[in-house]
């Protein structure tokens, strides 16, 4: 026994050796940030790490407002080399990074996201619009003047052209960058509509943000945490609910769900991408100018992103659901990523 | 009220009724009766744990086995020199390096099937047959053998998930063809080959020997598996050590005062924290604080150490108490020391006890996430990890991910990845009876 326990001390103690004795370079690109990129930027950390010399580089999926906490803590190899996001970066997260010694980013855009509202192929196609999806999801409604609580158990009862069937949405959580996105381009423009609430945005701008932004909590909105397969499995199951997710799970998915149409336009790959599918939003990523030269692979990683053979026509990010850009658009993405890592002073972004 | 107490302690005696067991007839087919209601309902929870473990055993089991095969597709590739060697001169390893393998692959597509050729949609089609990923197989075997370069071979190639998931009858041909992920003309010419003999199920070897892939037919779970065994070897070397001193300390020579009981209440209130706040704490301490690398089985080891340690000392002591007292005494009379006592005696005895302690907070580690998502192992790893500081992830995280990915076939990889994790730990479980039952027979 007695040796047994020398052994274990022997042990620990290389253990504490190996543990001081790390390492302080990194030759590994890290990225963290928003759960809707991640599997695009997965791709193509992947092809980067199996077909150049480089390694793989490291890809969290931490939602795009923490991937942004993270980023924005300093500069060095403890801290992430590009964050994923599927928000435009806020001036008070900008002003974080800079507190922090992360002066220097640069913006780049990837493409775009469909926010989708599908529902099983056992029942019919939707036809929704702002408006009806504001009467059935918010909390609180205009009614004769005054705003009471949400008393519609229905589609029927909201339009006439609904099917009578009763209201059950399943949406993504709070914490999602989808919620974030749904809320501002569908909420907000449902509640626009209605001439009451029209009128309260003009003078209390935050009593107008409270009441489109609060879904209703009577169990006819259903908060699914972020995971996107479970949404489709319970679609299957329920004819009757609508589930809100992006756009790379309808395609996935075609034979079980059909998105609903929105203002009277289907959710297609052209649709989001000409722009005529209302609710989209842009996908970017940040990334540290400081650590261009300080992390091997990062200039070769985002030109990769911004490739052809990715966002191209038939780029296999594009095959994979990512709606990309114009072409004119992502040409000057690229040159502005060129002039960058060519020039020795990076220009500073916002 | 002395008065009541005298009155109705006096009746008890005065009346000196005896109470015999009533052993008439029918008392005794009740009380029958009920023994069996009992047994009967014990049997029946039994066997209620039993069928829901068989549900969900049989659950994940027709759902993944599937995926321990994949189907692979034989083509006529051309490795020719204008492709690879497109400015002529000498073959060198940079310039195979840089080469355009997929254009072999679209070659020898096009060769089979030149309908497809014009038509930029059945081209696209036509490529979505073959794994994209495929081309690196041509290219490891051209760097490896760089004569190749120049002649014509057969390779077997990885259909794309789509197309396994055909050949695996997951995809409905009745449905209408805009309601498929496999379009008509593929289907055709899937059947062609199939018909020709050119496509063959395989063991699916990458699964057991790759890392993790955003395409279903590349992806494998052994870099989890490898991250796994890295971070329970930490979490097993801390917490086990840790936790046994400090239950012998706390059983066998801690005074018996305040600060002790203060110490152990806080230890049985530590086995009911939930476990995301171990997983703050690991952030808070061991990446800000001491600045250990992110992602990190060293790290995630540590997390899990703290989290297991509770559930160690708590089972340990109970061991040691067990140990009969007598043993104590007769070593101690013997004129053994009190470390002589618990190294020689005390301790071996309690062992079998201490390591059912030890394998249950393990195989709680090994499926844990939510503490190892505030250190970042909730990654994309493709790389497999070597040291206790490279990036890793565990097979718990590895199958949320890809419960978690929208592509079809990481269904089946899912429930395939949970069949790993659960042999992984009944071979846990195995090798903490052995050890039981050598320490069992020992004393």
């Amino acid at each position: 026994m007695s040796l047994s326990f020398t052994k274990l001390a022997i042990i620990i103690g290389l253990f504490f050796i190996a543990m001081t004795a790390r390492v302080e370079a990194r030759d590994q690109i890290r990225i963290v940030g928003s759960s809707t990129v991640f599997p695009f930027a997965a791709l193509v950390a992947e092809n980067f790490g199996k077909r150049t010399d480089f390694r793989t580089p490291v890809i969290e999926s931490t939602g795009s407002g923490a991937g942004i906490k993270l980023f924005c803590q300093g500069i060095g190899v403890k801290y992430p080399d590009i964050t994923n996001s599927s928000r435009e970066i806020k001036k008070t997260e900008v002003a974080l990074c800079a507190k922090n010694g992360v002066r220097e980013i640069t913006e780049i855009k990837i493409g775009f996201d469909g926010i989708i509202l599908a529902n099983s192929k056992q029942a019919k196609i939707f036809n929704l619009s702002y408006k009806d999806i504001f009467l059935a999801l918010a909390k609180k409604i205009p009614f004769n003047g005054k705003l009471v609580a949400n008393p519609y158990t229905k589609w029927s009862q909201i339009n006439a052209y609904l099917p009578d069937i009763k209201i059950e949405v399943l949406g993504p959580a709070p914490t999602s960058g989808t919620r974030d996105a749904f809320v501002e381009q569908v909420m907000k423009t449902g509640a626009k509509k209605l001439e009451f609430l029209n009128k309260l945005s003009n003078y209390d701008q935050s009593k107008f943000k409270q009441i489109f932004a609060s879904m209703r909590e009577d169990g006819k909105f259903i908060e699914v945490g972020e995971n996107d397969n479970l949404i489709i499995q319970k679609l299957e199951s329920n004819p009757s609910a609508i589930g809100i997710f992006g756009f790379s799970f309808l395609e996935q998915n075609t034979d079980k769900i059909h998105g609903s149409l929105i203002e009277g336009i289907p959710p297609t790959f052209d649709s989001i991408a000409n722009g005529s599918y209302p609710i989209a939003r842009s996908l970017f990523l940040y990334i540290k100018n400081h650590h261009i030269d300080l992390i091997p692979g990062i200039k070769e990683y985002v030109a990769e992103f911004i490739s052809d053979e990715a966002v191209g026509e038939e780029g296999y990010l594009t095959i994979n659901g990512l709606i990309p850009l114009p072409e004119l658009e992502r040409n000057q993405v690229l040159d502005r990523w060129f002039k960058i890592i060519d020039s020795s002073i990076y220009s500073v972004e916002s | 009220m002395n008065n009541t107490l005298s009155t109705s302690l006096g009746k008890s005696t005065s009346s000196k009724t005896i109470r015999l067991p009533d052993f008439s007839g029918p008392h005794l087919a009740k009380r029958y009766a009920s023994e069996r209601r009992f047994r009967i309902l014990g049997i029946s929870s039994v066997g209620a744990a039993g069928i829901i473990l068989l549900i969900l055993l049989s659950s994940i089991v027709s759902k993944g086995y599937s995926a321990f095969w994949l189907h692979k597709v034989e083509l006529n590739i051309t490795f020719s020199s204008e492709v690879l060697n497109p400015d002529g001169g000498a073959v060198e390893e940079v310039k195979l390096k840089e080469a355009n393998y997929l254009a072999l692959i679209h070659n020898a597509l096009k060769q089979k099937f030149p309908a497809a050729i014009g038509n930029r949609c059945k081209i696209r089609m036509l490529y979505g047959i073959i794994s994209p990923k495929a081309d690196l197989v041509l290219r490891n075997m051209v760097l490896s053998n760089p004569s190749l370069v120049g002649t014509t071979k057969t390779v077997s190639l990885k259909l794309s998930d789509d197309l396994d998931n055909l050949s695996k009858g997951f995809i409905n041909r009745d449905l209408p063809e805009s309601d498929r992920r496999v379009k008509d003309l593929q289907i055709d010419w899937y059947d062609q080959l199939k018909s020709e003999g050119h496509i063959h199920s395989v063991f699916n070897t990458d699964f057991f020997t790759t890392g993790d892939s955003r395409d279903p037919e590349e992806a494998g779970i052994y870099s989890a598996l490898i991250g796994s065994i890295l971070t329970l070897t930490i979490t097993l070397l801390i917490s086990f050590p840790v936790g046994v001193m400090a239950a012998v300390y706390l059983e066998e020579f801690a005074p018996n005062n305040r600060f002790i009981d203060f110490i152990e209440v806080n230890i049985n209130n530590l086995a009911a924290v939930p476990s995301i706040v171990f997983g703050l704490l690991g952030l808070a301490v061991f990446l800000n604080f001491f600045g250990l690398p992110r992602s990190a089985p060293l790290v995630g080891g540590l997390v899990l150490a703290l989290m297991t340690l509770p559930t160690i000392i708590i089972a340990a002591r109970s061991a040691l108490k067990a140990v009969s007292p007598s043993i104590r005494e007769a070593a101690l009379g013997l004129g053994a020391s009190p470390l002589q006592v618990v190294t020689h005696h005390v301790l071996p005895m309690a062992m079998p006890g201490i390591l059912t302690g030890t394998i249950i907070g393990m195989a709680q580690a090994l499926g844990e996430t939510a503490p190892l998502l505030m250190i970042g192992m909730v990654a994309f790893i493709v790389d497999i990890p070597q040291t206790f500081t490279d990036p890793a992830t565990v097979m718990s995280i590895q199958v949320y991910i890809w419960a978690d990915s929208p592509e079809r076939a990481f269904v089946e990889r899912t429930s395939a990845g949970i069949m790993v994790l659960l042999s992984f730990l009944v071979l846990m479980n195995a090798v903490a009876i052995l050890l039981r039952k050598r320490f069992e027979r020992r004393c």
